[in-house]
């Protein structure tokens, strides 16, 4: 029996990077196979090309022997792949009916459409109203919807892109019987993920990828996590070094009962949070992206004002109606998920981005001026410390790649001393090597005394990182409790609230 | 008020309401696709003195109202080409589009001001509208049950047709669009191109319809009108068929109160002239405070599409 999909000396090069060098390997009938790598390993350009969405600029791509071309999705679909990205291509205003006859190539009848999708559900208990707007849907759902309209066209290759970074642990688990049963019945699965534990459940093989080459072909089963980490940054991993036995101190930020209104249509706001951190304590806050965070890190940092003074305290001074920059000079200090646009002015120089939060702080506006001088020497500093690959401090925010640009900003923010520091996704998007020197530098700025708030959504994270652990759901937060007191499942039950807890059952 | 008033008032009302339902239809259905084009006064110039000079010269008017939609054509695809296919920023080239349809027409008009030309008549046989009643649905011109035509054709296309589903689609999440396999900047240029005829058809209705001459400027700011029915409809088509309507009876009004047509005259002429243009401001603003009605507004309106690869 031929593979499924061969690849052989794939080749793609982008302006100033060889984005895949030589790669080769193959998937077998049935088969799931792991596409490993960190950040910019050249894993999304692989499959991108496998779909038809680039040329390889060398190499051939043959599928079930033959040698093939494929222009286009819509030749990679007629050829029998299937793919569902990272990032949903969904439309939240229209409904899943609609949503998945645009994914169809083929004009198919709304009537006989729905019909065969409820045959679908039903075969992959992939429960979904096909006439609900997908607005309303949580991301799990939605997932669905992408997994539908893939099975629909009765693949032989499915391709997953990083599926499970934004579902519950029950969600995940629900995926992963849907994929078994797929692989079972002959389908191929090509994975790709950089959670290795998710990769030694589900996967028969994994490929590895590094700066664009083929790093090695394993079976996972019989590798370690840690084994299989190295191999994808290429040298030793560093732990997360924690003083043992650490104390806390004083409460530092206290949170009673903070409330946001409801902004957009699709805004989910807090709903009453409380929580306590202590001078010396990370708390993490996990849940499933949409459920608030992005109103609560708003809340906290100033740029939704409140009106309640002493819903927010620091040091037992309410700050609850305070704007960003009397907080900042208070000692909060916050870092939002967007990085680009949000956290950082893309067309200005990384300097003009630190006199933007670290003015006050650091003294860098006298009478009205700025003190180009102060700025550009923290700047230079920041990128020094964190490892920043820039040019200097001159180079616009925009120039640098994503995770370098997380490290400067965590960076910008850790170096200013904040007694209190709210982060979203402190580490997204960036590889391992620099997510460990952010988690370290967090946990050292902890032992000097900070009270931090991590919000994420890699569970993970959060249980390496934190202190004690809160769960955000529908914009309402669970009490906080010391992170070893949690296993996954409850944090996962949390994450889906009541909602995902019925569905689970 | 006697009956004949009544009808003559329904009959102006129609009239005026008609160019900015075609306009606006138009327009409806270029920002369901994600683009926000505020050429449209500009676009209804051209078509205006395209109509009128193609009617001075020929006599024919269908022939006018084609090379009109042609021209309005022409003229969105310099918009389509500059947002478009160089991604320039779509509000500056609108009001760009419109400064440019101004002086062009009124370049293309001089020496034609005052020269008069005769109106598109009644479609039906006159025999079918003897009796004032029969006025009200039988008496008008092909641009009028053109426009109700056009109402329930756009709602079916955005609502029923694929072809719609795909450019609501494209107009709610372009990068999604793309990554499905669907051309977002060809669906964006049929959408524009549709929107240029419609104000070209639009613009047509002035000589055509109203005034059967040219004069500058003679569109007074009625594309405006279109592009903020479009935000006031909430993107609906039946909404925007009320709306057009509540905005002809307003200036239908004006024509009255000049007249010295009874209780309206309490209320100054100029004042009547103003409404329209306050009510458009009004609705705006209210349709800003009030955030929910602006939910329904496409997503990517007025975002270039930038793949990122």
């Amino acid at each position: 029996m031929p593979n499924r999909l061969e690849l052989t000396g794939i080749t793609k090069q982008f302006p100033g990077v060889l984005a895949n060098d030589g790669v080769s390997f193959a998937v077998k009938p049935g088969e799931i196979h792991a596409l490993l790598g960190e950040n910019g390993a050249g894993k999304s350009t692989l499959v991108k090309m496998i779909y038809g969405i680039m040329q390889p600029d060398a190499g051939e791509i043959r599928w079930n022997g033959q040698s093939v071309t494929v222009p286009n999705p819509k030749a990679a679909r007629r050829l029998g792949i299937g793919m569902v990205f990272q990032h949903f291509s969904l439309f939240d205003a229209l409904t899943v009916l609609e949503n998945i006859a645009l994914g169809m190539d083929a004009k198919i009848p709304s009537r006989a459409l729905e019909s065969r999708i409820r045959e679908v559900m039903q075969t992959y208990g992939l429960l979904l109203d096909p006439h609900r707007t997908v607005a309303t849907l949580s991301v799990g759902e939605r997932q669905r919807i992408e997994i539908v309209r893939a099975l629909l066209l009765d693949p032989q290759l499915l391709i997953m892109d990083e599926p499970t970074s934004v579902l519950t642990p029950q969600e995940v688990d629900q995926l992963f019987t849907v994929l078994r049963k797929l692989a079972a019945e002959g389908c191929s699965i090509l994975y790709i993920s950089h959670k290795l534990h998710e990769i030694k459940a589900l996967c028969d093989t994994a490929t590895i990828l590094r700066g664009g080459k083929l790093v090695d072909t394993c079976d996972p089963k019989q590798e370690t996590s840690r084994s299989m980490a190295e191999k994808m940054i290429g040298t030793g991993l560093r732990d997360i070094v924690k003083a043992e036995g650490r104390t806390f101190g004083p409460p530092k930020l206290v949170v009673n009962r903070l409330r946001t209104q409801k902004t957009g249509h699709f805004d989910v706001p807090v709903d009453g949070a409380s929580f306590t951190v202590r001078a010396g304590e990370i708390l993490g806050i996990a849940g499933v992206a949409g459920n608030g965070q992005n109103a609560l890190l708003d809340a906290l940092s100033g740029e939704i004002l409140g009106d309640d003074r002493e819903a927010i305290t620091i040091d037992g001074l309410g700050i609850g109606t305070m704007n960003t920059t009397e907080r900042r000079k208070r000692g909060l200090c916050a870092v939002p998920e967007e990085r680009n646009g949000h956290a950082a002015v893309g067309d200005f120089s990384l300097s003009d981005n630190s006199v933007l939060t670290a003015r006050d702080r650091l003294g860098m506006v006298v009478m009205g001026l700025i003190n180009s001088g102060a700025a550009k020497t923290y700047t230079g500093k920041v990128i020094a410390d964190f490892a920043v690959k820039a040019l200097g401090p001159a180079s616009t925010a925009g120039s640098l790649s994503g995770g370098n640009l997380q490290k400067y900003i965590m960076g910008r923010e850790i170096l200013q001393k904040p007694s209190v520091l709210v982060v979203s996704q402190p580490t997204w998007g960036v590889d391992a090597g620099a997510a460990a020197a952010i988690h370290q530098a967090l946990v050292d700025l902890a032992s000097a005394g900070s009270a931090i708030v991590v919000i994420s959504q890699d569970l993970d994270e959060l249980r390496a990182l934190s202190d004690t652990l809160a769960v955000i759901n529908m914009g309402r937060l669970s009490q906080a409790r010391p992170v070893k007191d949690f296993s996954v499942e409850e944090i996962g039950l949390l994450m889906g609230g009541v909602h995902g807890a019925t569905e689970a059952a | 008020m006697s009956p004949e008033l009544i009808i003559a008032i329904i009959v102006t009302v129609v009239g005026a309401s008609t160019p900015i339902l075609i306009a606006a239809l138009g327009e409806l259905v270029v920002e369901r696709s994600g683009v926000l084009n505020l050429g449209v006064e500009g676009m209804m110039l051209v078509g205006a003195i395209t109509a009128f000079l193609v009617v001075f010269l020929t006599g024919n008017h269908y022939l006018a109202i084609l090379l009109a939609a042609a021209a309005g054509v022409a003229a969105s695809m310099i918009f389509g080409f500059l947002t478009l296919s160089l991604s320039a920023n779509q509000t500056a080239t609108g009001l760009a589009l419109t400064i440019f349809g101004t002086g062009l027409s009124a370049l293309a008009g001089q020496g034609y001001s005052a020269r008069p030309v005769t109106l598109l008549g009644p479609l039906f046989p006159a025999e079918l509208a003897l009796h004032p009643i029969w006025r009200v649905l039988f008496g008008y011109s092909a641009l009028v049950y053109f426009s109700f035509a056009l109402v329930f054709a756009v709602w079916w296309f955005l609502k029923k047709s694929r072809a719609g589903l795909i450019l609501r689609a494209v107009g709610e999440n372009d990068l999604s669009a793309h990554s499905i396999g669907y051309s977002v900047i060809g669906v964006r240029y049929a959408a524009v191109a549709f929107g240029g005829a419609m104000a070209g058809i639009a613009g047509a209705c002035f000589p055509l319809l109203l005034t059967p001459q040219w004069a500058e400027r003679m569109t007074a700011g009625r594309g405006w009108i279109a592009v903020a029915l479009v935000v006031f409809a909430s993107w609906r088509p039946f909404r925007l068929l009320a709306g057009a309507y509540l905005f002809g009876l307003v200036m239908t009004m004006e024509l009255y109160a000049k007249a010295g047509g009874g209780p309206l005259s309490a209320i100054p002429a100029e004042l009547w002239a103003a409404m329209p243009y306050i009510a458009t401001v009004v609705v705006l603003v209210l349709i800003s405070i009030r955030r929910d009605a602006s939910n329904n507004a496409p997503a990517c309106l007025g975002k270039p599409f930038l793949p990122s690869n």
